[in-house]
């Protein structure tokens, strides 16, 4: 028998929900040492499905119908105290977002520790020592100081580890990792997936992997269930479903994969260039918690130098921390650059100030990461996209009109004017974010990770829509991503930055299949799914 | 930790001395001196009179040579002589800093302690009819002007009900010592003390409630249920300690107003603080006093606000660490 049986599971949302049920007719079985991803996109049911082993739905959420039985035992409907027993111990889960998934007040040592206190096992001193064995076997740089750190303190990787740790501290037989890797750089991501691989091997753990990714799928999955708003659409081994996926949506969400070989070559800019940059300098300094201690200096932008053609895209790649995000703000200026130039029509925006700057930086529109924060949550759409406009002179009509055509244009029904931002899904909302970016008329368009906060499927409509956009309307694009198979798609020459500096540019093609440096050669090896890339290259 | 406390006291001194000189400022920006005040009550308003007192209290110097005077003294804490009360001021204030440092001591940390309970009583059980009633109540409180309570609980619970005495420090004549000493300005500190308390109570409890709420959403309490910690453990360890930061912040702002609120509270209860003693020196436009008792809350309100520095530092390691 299976170590995790579900059959016939249904977990209805509270009333007035978009829909009845969060998920239903959920049937799936998990073995030991097993590793079964979960994907879909967001809204799916994929989380929610998962949580529901745990006992951990929100609020208002719960299982209607059908049975979970764990390990011979029905466990739906089994007390919290009896609950409480299986979590952390037996069942253990990972998240997304590991700065905000452990308590900032505490050390991360104590944090781990309290796993054993909530189980009544070991002592006090030998739950210190095992939480450093714990870290020792997660491959924490320097366990002894990691131990006594706040969670702050550590990389995002280091903190993932943590929490791994964490999962792992009693053993459980089944590890929920709910996005482990989504907010992770792909190096990052690519020393995730095999510590939870090596650790699957050692402990003959099973896990079950909820991703929105199927690169990271053909890297660990044995099995694979696709949902798409709360139904299993498709389930099978990982070769089945990757490489002969039946139903449509499986196809699609295949087929909207970024691909390193989706790439287009450059065509040769013999035109004067829009943008240049020269000798960037930023450099960032914060507080040392003492009164007279040296101060943290962070050189985030090291005389950055590049040049954008008309109508060309370029892509800033680099792992978190490499400076490509100060580059883009200093840019349109939300940050002022302590040297260099950048030049836009002749003019240096980098050193000007009040009226000048607020006429040049019309031409210079930021697309930000999340479409969530970056939209003003008490603004109607039409204030948004007219508030620039207004602010320029525009009579408020003609801006009204304007955004209207604005909205139809990044395909929006014009409706959209009178509705709120949280009125709409995350990929609706970037659309509204690239109106926002487009209603002054821009030359150059500043896109932040625009698309890394959605699903694939929804990243790849966003990336077409901006390819469109930019034919259509003559646009230039500073794309930064840490994501180089979003980069291959969309961009045609390609900037590697690593602590600050530009380690590496040229055309798209030669970067990312033929680089002339280690660094970039070890951001390409990280990308998830490559062997399936080559498969499904060979298939076709 | 000590250099983070020392910067701090530093900046404090500044901030202090930059009060004394607006405060003096403004009192003389203000027209007519104390000399013509005194003259005119006198009855002998002629010029060669003023001209004598405002030599014989220095009112003839250069602005910035009584300011440098005034400074001077007020470094070595004396804070000048009322003419009014034929006291120095120094004395003025010392004898009435400990009746204040009391009622404000203990009306805040029983607003603190009471609204942090009953916030988070009120934010484990969000919805129900007893966080309906604590939540109304907070608001009472709140909503209620502050001398109206005053008079309301002196009223009931000294005049009708003879419980509790309803105005003064201790009982005069009494002549307790030791314990009973205590224990009569006990008794007496406990109408004033609630009154002013209970204000602030409600503050802290909305604040501490909606921060519970907050906090409870977040993810890292997720992980905690995940571990399959208790409900209580998790309240307590990842909740409440989460969420007190923004209530110390605003215990830090507040200690301000409870001074404020100190005025009131000890003029209806007859209660012999500074407090009192400003509002009569305002009355009697005792400047030097007037002055004093500024400088002496500018004090104390700084002084709190290094304490909730300092408990702030050691509750989150965030900004002990970076900042």
């Amino acid at each position: 028998m299976s170590l995790l049986q579900i059959r016939d599971l249904a977990i209805a949302l509270p009333e007035g929900a978009d829909r009845k049920y969060a998920a239903q007719n959920i049937n799936f079985d998990l073995d030991k040492g097993e590793i079964l991803c979960i994907v879909g996109e967001s809204g799916s049911g994929k989380s929610m499905s998962a949580n529901a082993v745990m006992g951990l739905l929100p609020q208002g959420v719960k299982p209607v119908d059908g049975t979970i039985t764990f390990d011979g035992r029905p466990i739906l409907g089994l007390s919290e105290k009896e609950m409480l027993k299986l979590r952390g111990s037996r069942i253990s889960m990972i998240f997304q977002e590991p700065l905000s998934a452990l308590n900032p007040l505490m050390r991360v040592g104590a944090q781990i520790a309290e796993v054993f206190e909530a189980h009544g096992a070991l002592t006090g001193t030998e739950r210190r020592k095992r939480a450093l064995e714990l870290l020792h076997e997660v491959g924490i740089p320097d366990p002894d100081a990691a131990i006594r750190a706040y969670p702050f303190q550590l990389s995002g990787g280091q903190r993932q580890r943590v929490m791994i740790a964490m999962a792992l501290a009693l053993e459980p037989d089944i590890l929920i990792a709910d996005e482990p890797t989504t907010a992770l750089d792909v190096t990052t991501q690519a020393q995730i997936l095999k510590l939870i691989e090596d650790l699957r091997q050692k402990r003959g753990m099973a896990v079950i992997f909820i991703t929105h990714d199927f690169g990271v799928v053909a890297d660990i999955a044995d099995r694979v269930i696709v949902m798409q708003t709360g139904k299993i659409v498709e389930s099978g081994t990982a070769d089945e479903v990757l490489l002969r996926p039946q139903h449509p949506y499986t196809r699609a969400l295949i087929d909207a994969i970024p691909r390193l070989t989706q790439r287009k070559e450059a065509e040769e800019q013999t035109r004067a260039p829009i943008l240049t940059v020269e000798g960037l300098q930023k450099t960032f300094s914060t507080g040392s918690g003492k009164l007279f201690g040296k101060r943290r200096v962070v050189k985030a932008g090291q005389d950055v130098s590049f040049e954008l053609f008309a109508g060309e895209t370029i892509g800033i790649v680099g792992e978190s921390g490499s400076g490509k995000s100060t580059v883009g703000r200093c840019l349109v200026r939300l940050l002022t650059p302590d040297g260099g130039r950048v030049m836009v029509d002749g003019a240096d925006i980098a050193h000007m100030s009040g009226t000048e700057l607020r006429e040049r930086r019309r031409n210079l529109q930021m697309i930000f990461q999340d479409p969530y924060s970056s939209l003003n949550p008490r603004a109607r759409v039409s204030r948004i996209l007219t508030e620039g406009l207004i602010a320029y002179g525009t009579p408020k009509r003609e801006a009204q009109e304007k955004a209207r055509e604005l909205l139809e244009l990044v395909g929006l029904d014009a409706s959209a004017m009178n509705r709120f931002p949280h009125e709409f899904s995350g990929g609706q909302r970037q659309r509204i974010g690239i109106a926002r970016a487009l209603a002054l008329d821009p030359k150059i368009i500043i896109a932040d990770e625009a698309v890394s906060a959605l699903d694939v499927s929804i990243q790849a409509q966003v990336l077409d829509l901006l390819a469109d956009l930019k034919t259509r309307l003559d646009l230039s694009m500073l794309f930064i991503t840490h994501d180089l198979r979003v980069a291959a798609r969309i961009c045609d020459r390609i900037i590697v930055m690593q602590k600050g500096k530009i380690v590496e540019a040229g055309p798209a093609g030669k970067v990312l299949h033929n680089p002339d440096t280690e660094y970039t050669q070890s951001l390409l090896d990280a990308i998830p799914g490559q062997e399936y890339e080559r498969a499904l290259e060979g298939a076709s | 930790m000590v250099r983070f406390i020392l910067g701090r006291l530093v900046k404090a001194v500044f901030i202090l001395l930059a009060i004394l000189v607006f405060n003096f400022l403004l009192i003389h920006a203000a027209p007519g001196d104390p000399a013509a005040v005194m003259a005119g009550e006198a009855g002998a308003a002629d010029e060669k009179f003023l001209a004598d007192l405002r030599q014989r209290f220095g009112l003839d110097q250069p602005l910035y040579v009584q300011l440098w005077i005034y400074i001077k003294g007020a470094v070595q804490l004396d804070l000048g002589y009322s003419f009014r009360q034929q006291m120095p001021v120094a004395e003025l204030i010392g004898d009435r800093l400990p009746a204040t440092l009391l009622l404000t001591g203990v009306a805040f940390v029983l607003s603190l302690v009471l609204g942090v309970v009953a916030g988070v009583a009120a934010s484990a059980r969000q919805g129900s009819w007893g966080d309906t009633i604590i939540s109304t109540l907070a608001l009472l409180f709140y909503a209620t002007p502050l001398f109206w309570v005053a008079l309301m609980a002196a009223l009931v619970f000294s005049v009708w009900l003879g419980w509790l005495p309803g105005f003064g420090y201790s009982t005069i004549g009494a002549g307790y010592t030791g314990l009973a000493h205590v224990l009569d300005v006990a008794k007496h500190l406990v109408l004033p003390a609630t009154t002013l308390g209970l204000f602030f109570t409600a503050i802290y409890m909305r604040m501490t409630r909606a921060s519970m709420l907050e906090v409870s959403r977040l993810d890292f309490v997720k992980t905690a249920r995940a571990k399959g910690l208790k409900r209580r453990v998790i309240q307590r360890r990842h909740i409440l300690r989460n969420a007190l930061l923004p209530v110390i912040t605003l215990a830090g702002l507040q200690a301000g107003q409870i001074f404020g609120g100190a005025i009131l509270t000890e003029t209806v209860f007859a209660w012999p603080g500074i407090g009192r003693l400003m509002f009569e020196a305002i009355n009697q436009r005792d400047y030097n006093v007037i002055l004093g008792v500024f400088y002496i809350s500018a004090a104390m309100v700084l002084l709190f606000n290094l304490i909730t520095d300092v408990v702030y530092v050691i509750i989150d390691p965030r900004i002990r660490l970076t900042a």
